[in-house]
């Protein structure tokens, strides 16, 4: 199967397909073998974005993409993150009482799933988890917290995540953690890219 | 020999470190951010003979006096603004002698939004990530200069203070003819979602560096749901339920989930860029 590759602006390449195991596969493909001219690219919900230094490369680009294809999706697994989970969030009892599960279940099942660093956005190191127990997809809250502690351990629709940084946000607070998502001093600042792997790991006082 | 500073006096409404910005970390969640308006930026470090990555300041609808510690050339670029030099009313768009002491003002420009101050030898705030840009977005980069703030001045040059008087600049339109390129996606928008751009637009005062709101026709959805979050780029032209666009600029976020009608053109971006809250600007697909 050929990509489907669009022009996304004059400096730009959209290459949409089926999924986040897809655009991570290929995000890794283009970034070993990336055309002339990348700038950047961004892995997705189900796409990739491939960013170009100017309209020339990125023409030049669109034919070579579109004869690749997406590559096996079974690659090579990306790096293990395990997050020390303290299970304290805000919302942890609203969010059990509207699924009708205990605490603990709500905790259990979080914890023992593996995660996916699908995509990033919203903040700096602010990293879309994907694998999240589907008994536990609840949409975000109708009113959006205006202050949102960093670290917090919280979860919206799919995904789980950390937030980096203290910020506005509408997500469900199922804890928090003491590992700095973002760290100006460290390379690269950001804990968690695209394609790792992450593992909440319950801490008990 | 010592290097010189720029004392901030008044930042005006928002004054804020730009160069060439943060490109290439998207995987960290890093907006490209740097200068709106990069050929008023490249201009301003050329007419002072910086290199073209030296960090120089955007100045938002002007308002900005600085103080500088000893001699040196500057120059005001971008939008139109009145510069006064220790008393002494300068053209813009040239380079500007300031001796050691001396004031230099920055009025409000007659048109635009966006003027750009170099000043020989560079702001060396220290950089961030590779740039000395402010990300409005993320925080990343030096806060917005405030009244009372020192800001050392480096030594990136490139070559002499450009022998001119001043450099031709064409004069900003009235209402800019914004050109953009649609996105092929068929399915997001109704046939006829185009005809709004029949008539121009407001640019909405709640507008920034991160993205500019327009008021005007409403641009048809044919679907209400929001597309799998993907990547984006400055001048990404979003159309959220409401309708109204928002064109996305250089703190634009990484990713976003609202489905894009088109993006600005290169050549235009610089216009969009210069479009002040308020004004009027028109949309052309070509």
């Amino acid at each position: 199967m050929s990509l489907r590759v669009l022009a996304y602006g004059e400096r730009a390449l959209l290459i949409e397909v089926a999924d986040h195991h897809e655009a991570l596969a290929l995000y890794d493909d283009i970034r070993r073998e990336p055309p002339v001219g990348v700038v950047d690219l961004v892995s997705a919900a189900a796409s990739v974005l491939v960013v170009f230094a100017d309209e020339e490369s990125a023409q030049a680009a669109s034919s070579t993409l579109r004869t690749r294809s997406v590559p096996r999706v079974d690659r090579a697994v990306g790096d293990l993150v395990e997050v020390p989970a303290h299970y304290d969030g805000a919302d942890l009892g609203e969010v059990a009482e509207s699924l009708g599960m205990s605490v603990e279940e709500v905790v259990r099942r979080h914890e023992i799933a593996e995660y996916l660093v699908a995509f990033v956005g919203f903040a700096p190191g602010f990293a879309y988890l994907t694998g999240l127990d589907p008994a536990l997809h609840m949409p975000r809250r109708s009113v959006p917290r205006t202050r949102v502690p960093a670290g917090s351990i919280a979860m919206a629709g799919e995904y789980t995540a950390v937030y980096p940084r203290e910020s506005p946000g509408g997500w469900r607070l199922l804890g928090h953690t003491t590992l700095d998502m973002w760290d100006l001093d460290r390379e690269p600042p950001a804990l968690l890219q695209p394609g790792m792997r992450v593992r909440f790991r319950r801490v008990t006082r | 020999m010592t290097s010189g500073t720029v004392e901030i006096v008044r930042p005006g409404p928002l004054t804020t470190v730009q160069d060439n910005g943060r490109p290439g970390l998207a995987r960290l969640g890093v907006s490209p951010s740097g200068a709106c308006d990069r050929p008023a930026y490249h201009l301003a470090n050329r007419l002072v003979g910086n290199a073209p990555d030296a960090a120089a300041l955007e100045v938002t609808l002007g308002g900005l006096v600085v103080r500088f510690s000893q001699s040196g050339w500057v120059a005001v670029t971008g939008a139109p603004a009145p510069v006064v030099s220790a008393g002494r009313a300068c053209a813009p768009y040239g380079p500007v002698f300031v001796p050691a002491g001396g004031v230099l003002k920055i009025g409000v420009p007659a048109a635009g939004l966006r003027s750009y101050l170099a000043v020989r030898g560079g702001i060396a705030v220290p950089p961030v990530l590779g740039s000395r840009s402010t990300d409005m977005l993320t925080g990343i980069g030096p806060a917005p200069l405030q009244a009372g703030q020192i800001v050392p001045i480096g030594d990136a040059t490139a070559g002499p203070v450009a022998p001119v008087d001043l450099a031709p600049v064409a004069p900003l339109p009235q209402e800019p003819v914004i050109e953009i390129q649609p996105l092929d996606r068929p399915g997001w928008f109704a046939d006829n979602a185009l005809d709004a751009l029949r008539d121009s637009y407001r640019v909405s005062p709640d507008t920034n560096r991160i993205g500019m709101r327009l008021q005007g026709n409403v641009i048809e959805r044919a679907r209400q749901d929001e597309i799998p979050s993907e990547g984006h780029v400055a001048g990404a032209i979003q159309i959220p339920p409401s309708g109204q666009p928002v064109i996305f600029l250089a703190d634009h976020p990484v990713t976003g989930g609202y489905p894009v009608l088109g993006v600005v053109r290169a050549r235009s971006f610089p216009l969009l860029a210069q479009a002040r809250p308020g004004q009027r600007l028109r949309l052309r697909v070509t």
